[in-house]
Parts: structure tokens; C-alpha cells; sequence
């Protein structure tokens, strides 16, 4: 081939500046989408690095550079059992004698308070889904699914408050009393009841999203065979959007799972292994709330400890969403 | 079998233990020819309006029973919202309004005491896009019968899938769901859905337009069948297809005007007004 011929076709000049621009953009939204990924490697690793100084005597690192480094390996003295942590039933970490480290007993706390908010949240925010997306008319969805996100979007520290002030009071004391029931100023019961309200937004719009996909043609085919809304709703609408409405429910319960401002001041300080929702409870991250504040020295069991609950924390929410994800593949329902 | 309802008994009847279509009707003294005039549904002065929009304008028309009325007319005539005004599906449209009356058996469909889900009990329709559930085969054509609260039989859906001519290509198959269907099965499958409710009155909205040659012709063979037991009004933008299957035929010109209304062959071969017979030539349209 000859190259005097003119056929315009040489990366050259503009063309070359355009492709080079590309690249540059390209490299720079890969830079952006990076950030995440990355920030949730270190929060990783900083995670684990800490709580092998929780479990043994030094950090992972400290460990990997004094001993393996220099290869006069050492044993590592265990300071908490796994055995303990993973099953022993008290957890007092800055008791003086006699400290223990059961996280069967943050745990304890964490999952009373999810259970019970998801059993206000899912029911009240599918229910309320189905009317927004089924039985609204275009106004009122026009002017609810806005403030809906405004809920949403309220500082959970309002709720924490909402419960010590008004839920916990106001609400459930008096309510109780007629059971000749009492509660303390903390307790599970005003925190399942916060978190559960302060999730149900969450469960109604992305719901209401996904029934939203549903086809108006399903709809119409229902409706054409003379259903009436309610059967519309509950066995076409439900089952072909469930793929996202369990998604909500997942996302929820993980909300709910990692909820500390809320929680720390409804359900308090006292950790406690107990399924009574009117005990006064810790959870997980109440636990880290509180110690983060404390003068517990670094380097410290109860310092390390709070890493050892911030690890545990962040693979319960990993193992979530990796069903969430499960869920959404499985289940999807694919229109043409 | 508890398919056999009040409803079915006035027009004749069939028996409903002959699973393939009988020629029930036929022999039961009169045959469908003799029938011919007998009205099913009448519109009058049928007005229909999205918004400030009118879609159909002064609209009148009677439907004979056990027939194929064929309505035609290019796009945006108000073909399909006629179908719509039927069977009050046009309830769902918040803006759409109707004035004028829909008579179905002598009574206005849009009476304050017709609710339009009985009607719709009575009225089936199939759409333009094949629309079954994201359901099994057995449970898109039990769906029907469970809301109307009619007894679920293997029969009822053997049979209303034989009427579609849908048994043979699924009968092994009926837990699967019928998403994995053809385009052409799934629309036959919907039939199924809507006739096994026994309704009187089976509305088609353009059902071939989404599907091949092959498939649609398999439909028009069935839309014939159907109209033994049914009355069958069926929207179609395929004049070819009208002129086949139908034994009367609507032409809607625009504007939402029902132009002419009479037998097929006369709309076809002869009709009485210059602008159909231009659509019909295909110099309008």
C-alpha cells in the first residue's frame, strides 16, 4: 500500500487529540468508581488488622513486622478465646476483674431490635406500597411519595430522641401499665418501634418502585377478566414485583442491623442477653458508640474489642446483601 | 362441571362436557345464522373523551350476537377506545370519559348501578400485546375462574385451552410458566384465559399485530371457531384480516367517526361512502 494516498483515515491530528482526550476521561471516571471500591478494601483491612490485636497481643501488622519480618516468628498469645467470643453469653469488656467478651450478647440486642422493627416495617410498608402504587390516585401519589423520602431522609439521632422523649413515655408506659407492665427510660420495645418507623419509608419506596415496573398490561389482563383491585394487587401485581419488594425488605433489615444513634439512646447501654423487648439492651453498634467515647487506652482489649464488633458488623451486613443480590437474580421476572 | 351458568342458558347454551367446540349451538334448533340479528351490544351516541381530547364522536352501532364484527380504520380513529368503552376498561384511564350509552342486553353499561367488574365477568378481552401472568400455564387459565370464584377443574382448563387450540402444544407442560411460551402461544394462552370464564361477549384488540404470519393466521382460524360460541368484536389494522374473519364490519375513519357499519362483503365490495372505500383501496389511511 502506498501511504500518499489521501484517504483520510490516519489517526492524525484531531482524531488523535479526541482519542487521547478519551483515555484521559475514561482513566478519570475509573479513578471515581475506584474511590468506593477502595475505601471499602482499607475499611476492611483496617477492620481485621484490629481485631487480631483484640484476639491476640499485637495487630496483624505489628505481628507480620516484628516477628515474620524478621523471622524470629513467635507464638502469639491469644488474650480473648474465639470460643468465648463467639459463645459466652456476658459482655463487659472494661470490668476490672473479671472481664468477658460474648458477642452473642451484642448480637442478642441487634437482632431483638431488627426483628421486631422488621415486623412493623414490612407489613406497614408493603401494605403501603400496594395503596401508593395500586389504589392512589395520581395526585396523592404526586404529593406522598416526596414526603415519604423526607421521613427518610431525617436524621436517626431525631428518632433516638423521638423514643426517650415521646415513644418510651407518652406511648408504651401508659400502654403497658394497663397490663400492669413497666419499662425503664431504656428499653428494646421504643427502639424497635423507631427503627421500624424510621424504615418503613425505605420498604414503601423502593416497593412501590418496583411494582411501579410491574407492566400496566398485566394489570389490564386482571382487570379485563373482571379482578377487583384488591386481586390485582395481591396476585399479580405482588408476585410479579417480589424480586424487588423482598430486595426493600433485605435493605431494611440491613438499615436496621446497622442503626446506631437511634438505638444508643432507646435501648441504652446495658448489654444483655435477653429476648424480653422491654430489657434494657446493647447492640453492636450501640456498644461501639459508646466505647469510641470512653478513655479506654489504644492498644487496649476494649479498645481493640470495638473492631472485633465493627468486623462482625460489617460481614452480617456483607452476607445481607450478598442475599439481596441472590434474591434479585433469582427472582426477577424478565418482560418482554 | 359448573361451567354452565344462567348466563350461557339464554343464548342457547352448550354443553359444556364436550370439550371441543361443539356444534352445540348449531344443532340446538336455531344455528347460528338465524340468530343473526339479534343484538348483543348497542352502542348509542357513544362519546368519548381523554381529557379535552374526543376519541369518538357520536358513535352508534349494533353488535350481533355470535358474530365476528371486524372494526377498522387507520391509526389514532378510536378503533381501540371503542373496544375500551365496551368493557368500561376505559375506567382505568383517569382522564377518559364517556357520554352516550353502551347497551349491553338492553342495559347501559354505564348506569350507576353497573359495576364494571360484573361486566367485565361477562366481557372478556384479549389485547394487542400477549400479556399472560408471570404465572404457570394452569394458573394463568385458572385465574379467571378463581376470581369469579368458579370452581378450578382440570377440565375447565383442558377445555378452555382446547378452544384455543393452545391443549396440544402445552398439555405436558402446564406448571411451567407460560412466560417460556412462543409470542404466538402466549397470545392463544391469553385467549385461554379470557374464554375460560365462559364470558359472552370476547373483545380483541389488534391480537395478531405482535405476532408472525404463521402464528396469526393460527389465530384467525380460532377467531371463526370462537364466534360459534361468542360474540367476537375484533380491532384490526390488516383490512385482509377483516375481510376473512369478520362477519360485519365498523370502518372508523379520523375524528373517532364510525363511517360505515354493515355486512363484510359490502364493505368491501361496495360501500356506500367514497372515503371508505378510499381507505379500503388504500388511498387513505
Amino acid at each position: 500500500m502506498s501511504t500518499d494516498t489521501d484517504h483520510g483515515l490516519e489517526i492524525t491530528g484531531d482524531v488523535a487529540d479526541d482519542q487521547r482526550r478519551d483515555r484521559r476521561i475514561r482513566r478519570f471516571l475509573f479513578g471515581c468508581t475506584s474511590i468506593t471500591v477502595l475505601t471499602t478494601i482499607a475499611i476492611f483491612a483496617v477492620l481485621f488488622d484490629n481485631t487480631w490485636g483484640f484476639f491476640f497481643d499485637a495487630t496483624f501488622s505489628q505481628w507480620v513486622r516484628t516477628s515474620v519480618l524478621n523471622l524470629g516468628v513467635e507464638g502469639l498469645t491469644q488474650r480473648v478465646s474465639f470460643i468465648e467470643f463467639f459463645t459466652d453469653t456476658e459482655w463487659r469488656p472494661s470490668h476490672a476483674d473479671d472481664p468477658r467478651y460474648g458477642i452473642p450478647t451484642l448480637l442478642a440486642g441487634t437482632l431483638l431490635i431488627t426483628v421486631g422493627a422488621a415486623f412493623l416495617a414490612i407489613p406497614v410498608g408493603t401494605a403501603g406500597a400496594l395503596y401508593l402504587s395500586e389504589y392512589a390516585s395520581v395526585r396523592t401519589r404526586k404529593y406522598l411519595k416526596p414526603t415519604l423520602e423526607i421521613l427518610a431522609g431525617v436524621p436517626t439521632i431525631v428518632y433516638g430522641f423521638f423514643a426517650v422523649s415521646f415513644v418510651t413515655p407518652v406511648l408504651l408506659r401508659p400502654l403497658l401499665e394497663i397490663f400492669g407492665l413497666s419499662i425503664g427510660r431504656n428499653n428494646a420495645l421504643s427502639a424497635m418501634v423507631v427503627v421500624g418507623v424510621m424504615t418503613i419509608p425505605m420498604v414503601m419506596s423502593i416497593s412501590e418502585d418496583a411494582m411501579n415496573a410491574v407492566p400496566d398490561e398485566l394489570r389490564n389482563g386482571a382487570y379485563a377478566l373482571g379482578a377487583s383491585k384488591y386481586s390485582v394487587s395481591m396476585n399479580v401485581v405482588l408476585p410479579a414485583s417480589i424480586s424487588g419488594v423482598f430486595a426493600s425488605y433485605i435493605l431494611a433489615v440491613s438499615r436496621a442491623i446497622g442503626e446506631t444513634m437511634a438505638v444508643t439512646l432507646a435501648a441504652g447501654a446495658t448489654a444483655n442477653f435477653t429476648g424480653n423487648p422491654l430489657a434494657e439492651v446493647q447492640t453492636m453498634t450501640a456498644y461501639m458508640v459508646t466505647s469510641a467515647r470512653s478513655t479506654a487506652l489504644v492498644g487496649s482489649i476494649t479498645y481493640q474489642s470495638l473492631f472485633a464488633v465493627g468486623l462482625a458488623l460489617f460481614l452480617i451486613t456483607l452476607v445481607a446483601n450478598l442475599v439481596n443480590d441472590y434474591v434479585k437474580r433469582r427472582y426477577r421476572e424478565v418482560y418482554q | 362441571m359448573t361451567m354452565a351458568t344462567n348466563e350461557t342458558e339464554e343464548t342457547g347454551g352448550r354443553n359444556d362436557s364436550e370439550p371441543l367446540i361443539s356444534t352445540e349451538v348449531t344443532s340446538s334448533e336455531t344455528g347460528r345464522g338465524s340468530r343473526a340479528d339479534e343484538t348483543v351490544l348497542e352502542t348509542r351516541n357513544l362519546d368519548v373523551y381523554y381529557g379535552d381530547e374526543q376519541a369518538l364522536q357520536d358513535v352508534s352501532a349494533e353488535i350481533p350476537e355470535h358474530k365476528v364484527t371486524a372494526i377498522i380504520g387507520p391509526s389514532g380513529c378510536g378503533k381501540s377506545t371503542f373496544l375500551r368503552s365496551i368493557n368500561r376498561m376505559n375506567d382505568q384511564i383517569d382522564v377518559a370519559r364517556a357520554d352516550g350509552e353502551v347497551l349491553f342486553h338492553e342495559k347501559n353499561v354505564y348506569d350507576e348501578d353497573v359495576d364494571p367488574v360484573a361486566l367485565r365477568r361477562k366481557i372478556g378481552q384479549v389485547f394487542q400485546k400477549p400479556n399472560p401472568f408471570p404465572k404457570s400455564i394452569r394458573d394463568n387459565v385458572a385465574y379467571g375462574l378463581k376470581i369469579q370464584g368458579k370452581e378450578v377443574t382440570d377440565e375447565a382448563i383442558e377445555r378452555a385451552l382446547k378452544q384455543a387450540a393452545l391443549y396440544e402444544e402445552v398439555k405436558d407442560k402446564l406448571n411451567s410458566s407460560g412466560l417460556d411460551l412462543s409470542g404466538g402461544q402466549q397470545q392463544r394462552l391469553c385467549i385461554a384465559r379470557a374464554i375460560a370464564p365462559d364470558p359472552e361477549v370476547l373483545l380483541m384488540d389488534e391480537p395478531t399485530s405482535a405476532l408472525d404470519p404463521v402464528a396469526a393466521s393460527k389465530i384467525e382460524d380460532l377467531i371463526s371457531e370462537l364466534a360459534r360460541e361468542y360474540t367476537v368484536v375484533i380491532v384490526t389494522h390488516n383490512m385482509q384480516q377483516a375481510a376473512r374473519i369478520s362477519d360485519k364490519t365498523a370502518v372508523f375513519l379520523t375524528g373517532g367517526k364510525l363511517v360505515e357499519f354493515g355486512n363484510t362483503n359490502k364493505i368491501f365490495e361496495n360501500p356506500d361512502h367514497q372515503e371508505v372505500e378510499d381507505y379500503i383501496t388504500g388511498k387513505f389511511g
